[in-house]
């Protein structure tokens, strides 16, 4: 017992305690420097509802999901798919999960410089090719997408790896089953056997990229600082500046509940599908 | 496979995963080449940035004498070894205990371990900020080192890795007079090691790399961490800055994690899909 009191102490001090106080201050008015706490109920809560300025960054949020997930999922189980056929299997995993290893800021300062407003790579290229330069980082229509395709390009190598772990449990016998059907290759043998048993690992895939994508922070506090024109502020980006910049205590609080909410939400949602599946093993496969 | 591939199927899959893979690796090709480029030729209109001797002795001399990257680093090196310490410190012992003792209070904690594996990381973080604040912990190590040296992560899979460890051999070492706090240390830690390494890695990677926690808590740049100097570095010369330098201080915050992963890629893989998990 006393060899698990540290860590107790610790995960109530650190973890538990400063959750419910969390949770507490999202009803209150409090804010750093000013003296009073007042309870307001949800007065917080119902200002996340109704500040455009929050729904601003709610939309970006939902922009940059919608196109990160797809994208990073899809090509993600694409290069899983062929690397698990190809003779360069290593050489070509180093280098799709080189982005997940590398320190995200310092490659983002490097995409930046990629995406130069006019003398970058990207709009050299773009310039030889005879298209006219994309302002990318500096637009306001195009800044949120450059943004998500960083994102993307961190979030192909990892989800890579967790697919090619659930290529490699699918039995052999099963593709061998599935040509004596007739289903011996391309996307026959994918349909019948590859995608419905990767099924678990699709929705694990699904989850875990939407609250990535859904907590997106660094390239926005360093490349963008959500401008411009507001067009990249995400969530936790007006968290980090209610909370920490403005000092709104209260109604960062009632943010940060909120999106504690959300990915507690989608974890739960994940965990449901496994179990269920797992259930649907053990008997055997009947429904 | 049982079935062979036709050369063209093979030649099309190549295709699709050489150009993914290049621009994978691209930004990193890109950032090297610069760190090497004089300045003011890095946007001379070329395609890509020319590297010249006098180049890359003016950006790394910069991004080492100007920017103090080094003491990013050291910073870097000391909060993550200390963050990791302690928590395998205090993770270990109570890894053991939810998977081997019984003691009133277990199936709470476990409880409350499965709860905080919920909470995001940046939900407790007013709180604690609060609490640096008020004690005039803020620009400091612990400000850096303290939210985080209790890892329920970690808790977890310790405990996950000890449920399974025969308990005769831990009978034998009572008998001959182990303390269970010996047991966990001299017995359990080493048991462990394969969990332990890709939790270091996990561990090591998620805090070279943080900006969120150190934007919040620091403001000196003699206390920045090697993510939080880069930005910060960034910064301060927005319009007129010094890519070069930039860039080389890019490649030198960069290099220490990309080669571990280079040298231990299965260790480093497993470590960050655990991680996440």
């Amino acid at each position: 017992m006393i060899l698990s009191v540290p860590a107790m102490l610790l995960l109530v001090a650190l973890v538990i305690g400063p959750a419910i106080l969390v949770l507490f201050l999202s009803f209150t008015n409090a804010s750093l420097g000013l003296a009073g706490i007042r309870f307001i109920g949800l007065a917080n809560y119902t200002r996340m509802l109704t500040d455009p300025g929050f729904a601003q960054s709610l939309r970006n949020t939902a922009l940059y999901v919608a196109v990160v997930v797809p994208t990073s999922i899809g090509w993600g189980l694409l290069v899983a798919l062929l690397i698990a056929r190809s003779r360069f299997a290593v050489l070509y995993r180093t280098a799709y999960f080189l982005p997940v290893a590398a320190t995200l800021v310092a490659l983002a300062t490097a995409w930046e410089a990629i995406l130069h407003p006019s003398l970058g790579f990207a709009n050299t290229l773009l310039q030889l090719l005879g298209a006219s330069p994309v302002r990318f980082l500096s637009d306001p229509a195009t800044a949120i997408y450059a943004l998500a395709a960083i994102g993307v390009w961190q979030l192909v190598g990892f989800n890579m790896i967790l697919f090619l772990a659930g290529l490699s449990t699918i039995p052999e016998e099963l593709y061998e089953a599935a040509a004596i059907d007739g289903a011996d290759r391309g996307l026959k043998r994918f349909l019948l056997v590859t995608w419905p048993m990767l099924a678990p690992v699709t929705v694990f895939v699904t989850v875990m990229t939407i609250i990535r994508a859904f907590s997106v922070f660094e390239t926005v506090a360093v490349l963008t600082q959500g401008g411009p024109m507001k067009s990249t502020s995400v969530v936790l980006y007006t968290f980090y500046q209610e909370g920490f910049r403005f000092f709104r205590v209260g109604y960062a609080s009632a943010i940060s509940v909120s999106f504690f909410v959300f990915v507690t939400f989608l974890s739960l949602v994940q965990m449901r599908v496994s179990e269920r599946r797992a259930r649907w093993k053990a008997s055997g496969g009947q429904p | 496979m049982i079935l062979a591939q036709s050369s063209s199927s093979r030649i099309a899959s190549h295709a699709v995963l050489m150009t993914g893979a290049i621009i994978m690796v691209f930004p990193f090709v890109w950032m090297i080449l610069a760190s090497l480029t004089p300045q003011s030729e890095i946007f001379n209109g070329d395609l890509l940035p020319t590297p010249t001797l006098h180049g890359a002795i003016d950006n790394y001399g910069t991004a080492l004498s100007a920017i103090p990257l080094l003491r990013f680093m050291a910073n870097g090196i000391v909060v993550c070894v200390a963050i990791l310490v302690l928590q395998i410190a205090i993770a270990i012992p109570c890894g053991y205990a939810l998977a081997k003792l019984s003691f009133p209070g277990r199936p709470i904690l476990l409880v409350a371990v499965l709860l905080g594996l919920l909470v995001p990381v940046q939900i407790p973080t007013i709180p604690i900020y609060i609490a640096l604040a008020k004690s005039g912990l803020l620009d400091s190590y612990a400000a850096l080192v303290l939210p985080w040296i209790v890892s329920v992560f970690a808790i977890f899979l310790f405990r996950q890795f000890f449920v399974t460890f025969p308990d005769e051999v831990l009978d034998a070492a009572r008998l001959d007079g182990f303390s269970e706090l010996s047991i966990a240390w001299r017995i359990m830690l080493p048991a462990a090691w394969p969990a332990v390494a890709s939790f270091s890695i996990f561990s090591i990677v998620a805090h070279w790399n943080d900006l969120y926690w150190p934007m919040v808590v620091i403001t000196n740049p003699d206390m920045m961490t090697p993510s939080l100097g880069i930005a910060y570095f960034r910064q301060a010369g927005e319009g007129t800055g010094n890519v070069g330098a930039l860039m080389a201080g890019g490649v030198l915050v960069t290099a220490p994690l990309v080669a571990l992963f280079l040298l231990m890629q299965k260790h480093f893989i497993r470590g960050l899909v655990l991680g996440r998990h």
